[in-house]
C-alpha cells in the first residue's frame, strides 16, 4: 500500500471514536441532502407531471398575442385609435382542419381541435360555472390523459346520448349530480340545453375536476352558438419538454397564440426555481456543517500529532508528503461518511415513503420522493470535496510545522 | 583526502525578534568518515542548536553548511528534506517512533520513504537491522509494548535504514538506564566503525563523551575546545 495513505488509514483507524464523529457527521448531511433532494425533486416532478397530464402540452387558440393593425395604420403615418370595443363572440380558428393537418405533418406528437366555452351548469337548484370543452373523443385519447382519467363511463359514452357530457368529480360533487342523470347547461346569452351525463372524470387537479364538462364538438358549438367553430388546437408533444419550442414554431407558422404548458405555469415553474435555489442553500448549510467537523477532527489530529510530524519531517519526508497524508485522512472521513451517508440517505427516503400524506392538490397518499442517482452522486461530491478543503487547511499547517520548534519540546 | 561528509564553515544561527538570541556563533567543523564525535557543553550552550544545523533541520543565518560537499544553505525545504532521507540519520534523546506503527514499520518508514530499495529487499534490510539490534523478536510490537532501551534501538535501526553517511544523535541515551545505555552507546559505536559512517553524540555527560574519539566543547554557542582521543 501507498506508504502516505497507509499512514492516514493508521491515523484514521487508531483514532477510531472521532473518525466514527467525523464520518456521522458527513453521513448526517449527505443523508438528509439526500432525503431532501429526493423529496423536493419528487414533488416537484409530481406537480410537473400533473401539471403536464391535466393539459394538453400545447394550447392553440384563436387569440393573437398582438391585435392586428387597424386597417388605417396600413395608409396613415400617424394614426390615433381610440374607443375600440372587441367582438363579444370569439371569431375561432380559420381553416382549422387543414391549419390541423399543416401541424400533423411537423409536429412529433399528436393534435386535436376543440371548442371551449363557458356555461352555467344546473341540477337540483345547484349551480356552478364551467368550462365545456368540445373534444373529438378519438382525437382527444391522442392528446390528453382523458381516457385514463375516466372515473365512471367511458369516453365513448359520449356518442351514446344526444348532448352527451362527461363532468368533472369535483362539479358533480358540487352540484349532487352522478352518471345517467340531465344537467342544464345555460349560456351566457340565456339559451339552457339539457345534456346527459354519460360520465365522470377524474384528474387529480382540484381546478380542472370542479370546472370542466367534455362533450362533443358539435354540441360544444351549438352550446357557443356557432357551428364549424374550432377555437382551440390541442397538440400533445412526443417529450413534454419541447413543448415551448414546438408552441412557438406554431405561432410563427399560424400567428395565433400557442401556449405551452410551461407558459401557462410560468408562475409555478418560477416558484420551483426558487424552491430549488432554497433547496440548494440548505443542502449546501447541511454540508458545510458537515465539513466544519472534519475541519475539527483533522485539526485535533494534526495537533495530537505534532511530533509525529516533526519526526517525519526530521526523517526527509517533505511538507507536500506530510500535507497528503493529512488530506488523505479528511478524505477518508469524507468518503466513510459519503458511504454511510447514502445508506442513511436512501433509509431516510424508505422511511418518508411509508408516511401517508395527503394534499388537496392531488390524489396522492404518500410523500412524492424519487431515488436518483445524481442526488446520490451530487450529495456524496459535495461532502468529499469540502471535507478534503476542510482537511487542507490544517493539514497545510501541520506540514508547515518546524521539526526543531516541536523536537526541542519533546526533548 | 576524502570529501568531509559533513562541513561547516563560520556557520551562526541567531533567532531574530527584538533582543536577537545567538544560538551558535562562528562555528567551523568538518565530520570525516568513521568518526565517532561528541559535541559536549553545558546545558544551553548551543548543543543541540549546532546538531540542527548539521542535520539541515535549521539554516544558519550566516555561514554554510556542506554536506558530502554540497552547500545547503541555498536549498529549499524539499531538497533539503531529500538529502536528511538519503543522507542523514538521526536519533533523539526520546525515541520519537510512530506509536500506531510496529517496530518493523517505524524502521521500514525512512525506506519506503526513499524508495531506493525494492519493497521486499526493504523489508529485509529492516528485518536485518532489528536483528542487528537485537530485537529478531520485537519488530511486530508496538513502540507501548516495548521498553524504553528496546524503543531507542528501533530509533536507532530506523536512523540506519537508509544508510546514512552520518548519524546524528541528540543525548540518546538521556532517558535510558545504565545498562541500555552502555547498551545504544556499543551500538553507535558500531556504526562509527562499520562502511566508512560518521556519528555526532550530543551530551553533557562526560563519561559518554568520553567514549567518543574526538570531543568537541561548546560553551555560549561557540566551540571552545575540539579534541581527539589520544590512541591507547
Amino acid at each position: 500500500m501507498n506508504l502516505v495513505l497507509e499512514i492516514a488509514l493508521t491515523h484514521v483507524r487508531f483514532r477510531l471514536r472521532q473518525t466514527v464523529v467525523g464520518v456521522l457527521g458527513v453521513a448526517t448531511g449527505v443523508g438528509f441532502s439526500v432525503m431532501m433532494a429526493s423529496l423536493m425533486e419528487g414533488s416537484q416532478r409530481d406537480f410537473i407531471r400533473q401539471l403536464v397530464d391535466a393539459l394538453p402540452h400545447v394550447s392553440v387558440t384563436d387569440e393573437r398575442r398582438e391585435p392586428p393593425p387597424q386597417p388605417a395604420a396600413a395608409v396613415y403615418q400617424a394614426v390615433a385609435v381610440l374607443g375600440l370595443s372587441t367582438d363579444e363572440k370569439r371569431k375561432g380558428i380559420s381553416n382549422p382542419y387543414a391549419t390541423i393537418a399543416g401541424l400533423e405533418g411537423w409536429v412529433p406528437g399528436a393534435v386535436a381541435p376543440s371548442v371551449q366555452t363557458k356555461a352555467v351548469a344546473r341540477f337540483g337548484g345547484r349551480d356552478t360555472t364551467a368550462t365545456v370543452i368540445g373534444i373529438d373523443p378519438r382525437r382527444e385519447v391522442k392528446v390528453s390523459q382523458l381516457v385514463t382519467q375516466m372515473r365512471d363511463g367511458t369516453l365513448d359514452g359520449l356518442h351514446k346520448a344526444s348532448n352527451a357530457v362527461i363532468l368533472g368529480d369535483g362539479l358533480a360533487r358540487r352540484i349532487g349530480i352522478r352518471v345517467g342523470n340531465t344537467v342544464t347547461l345555460a349560456t351566457a346569452d340565456g339559451r339552457a340545453f339539457y345534456a346527459q351525463v354519460t360520465g365522470l372524470f377524474h384528474s387529480g387537479v382540484r381546478q380542472i375536476d370542479e370546472n370542466q364538462i367534455y362533450t362533443l364538438l358539435r354540441t360544444a358549438q351549438v352550446l357557443a352558438g356557432r357551428t364549424a367553430l374550432i377555437n382551440e388546437i390541442r397538440v400533445r408533444v412526443d417529450d413534454a419538454m419541447q413543448a415551448r419550442e414546438v408552441a412557438g414554431r406554431i405561432e410563427k407558422l399560424t400567428g395565433y397564440k400557442s401556449v405551452s404548458w410551461q407558459e401557462a405555469h410560468e408562475d409555478l415553474l418560477s416558484a420551483f426555481q426558487i424552491r430549488n435555489a432554497i433547496m440548494i442553500m440548505v443542502v449546501g448549510a447541511i454540508l458545510l456543517v458537515a465539513s466544519f467537523g472534519t475541519y475539527n477532527i483533522v485539526s485535533t489530529i494534526t495537533h495530537e500529532k505534532a511530533r509525529d510530524i516533526a519526526i517525519m519531517k526530521s526523517l526527509g519526508f517533505r511538507e507536500s508528503v506530510v500535507r497528503r497524508i493529512f488530506v488523505l485522512e479528511a478524505a477518508v472521513i469524507g468518503l466513510g461518511g459519503c458511504l454511510a451517508g447514502f445508506v442513511l440517505g436512501y433509509l431516510l427516503c424508505r422511511g418518508l415513503g411509508l408516511i401517508e400524506f395527503r394534499t388537496g392538490f392531488s390524489d396522492r397518499t404518500g410523500l412524492p420522493l424519487i431515488y436518483e442517482p445524481a442526488h446520490y452522486l451530487l450529495a456524496g461530491g459535495v461532502a468529499l470535496a469540502s471535507s478534503v478543503i476542510a482537511g487542507y487547511f490544517p493539514a497545510r499547517k501541520a506540514a508547515r510545522v518546524h521539526p526543531v520548534e516541536i523536537i526541542r519540546g519533546a526533548s | 583526502m576524502s570529501v568531509p561528509l559533513i562541513e561547516v564553515r563560520k556557520a551562526s544561527r541567531i533567532l531574530g525578534g527584538e533582543v536577537p538570541t545567538t544560538l551558535v556563533a562562528d562555528i567551523d567543523l568538518v565530520v570525516a568518515p568513521g568518526e565517532f564525535a561528541a559535541v559536549i557543553g553545558p546545558s544551553g550552550s548551543g548543543k543541540s542548536s549546532l546538531m540542527y544545523l548539521l542535520g539541515l533541520l535549521d539554516v544558519p543565518t550566516s555561514g554554510e553548511v556542506l554536506v558530502d560537499g554540497r552547500p545547503t544553505r541555498a536549498l529549499d525545504e524539499d531538497a533539503r528534506s531529500a538529502l536528511r532521507l538519503s543522507h542523514l540519520g538521526f536519533v533523539f534523546q526520546f525515541h520519537f517512533l510512530l506509536p500506531e506503527f510496529s517496530a518493523r514499520d517505524n524502521v521500514l518508514l525512512p525506506m519506503r520513504a526513499l524508495g531506493r530499495l525494492a519493497p521486499k529487499a526493504q523489508e529485509a534490510r529492516a528485518d536485518l537491522l532489528l536483528a542487528e539490534l537485537g530485537l529478531k523478536d520485537h519488530g511486530w510490537k508496538r513502540p507501548d509494548q516495548l521498553s524504553g532501551g528496546q524503543r531507542q534501538r528501533v530509533a536507532i535501526a530506523r536512523a540506519l535504514a537508509n544508510e546514512p553517511a552520518v548519524l546524528l544523535a541528540d543525548e540518546p541515551t538521556g532517558n535510558l538506564d545504565t545498562a541500555s545505555s552502555a547498551q545504544v552507546l556499543r551500538l553507535l559505536r558500531e556504526v562509527a566503525a562499520g562502511e566508512g559512517r560518521a556519528v555526532v553524540i550530543v551530551t553533557h555527560d562526560p563519561t559518554i563523551a568520553a567514549q567518543a574519539d574526538r570531543t568537541i566543547t561548546i560553551v555560549d554557542g561557540r566551540i571552545v575546545g575540539d579534541q581527539a582521543r589520544a590512541a591507547g
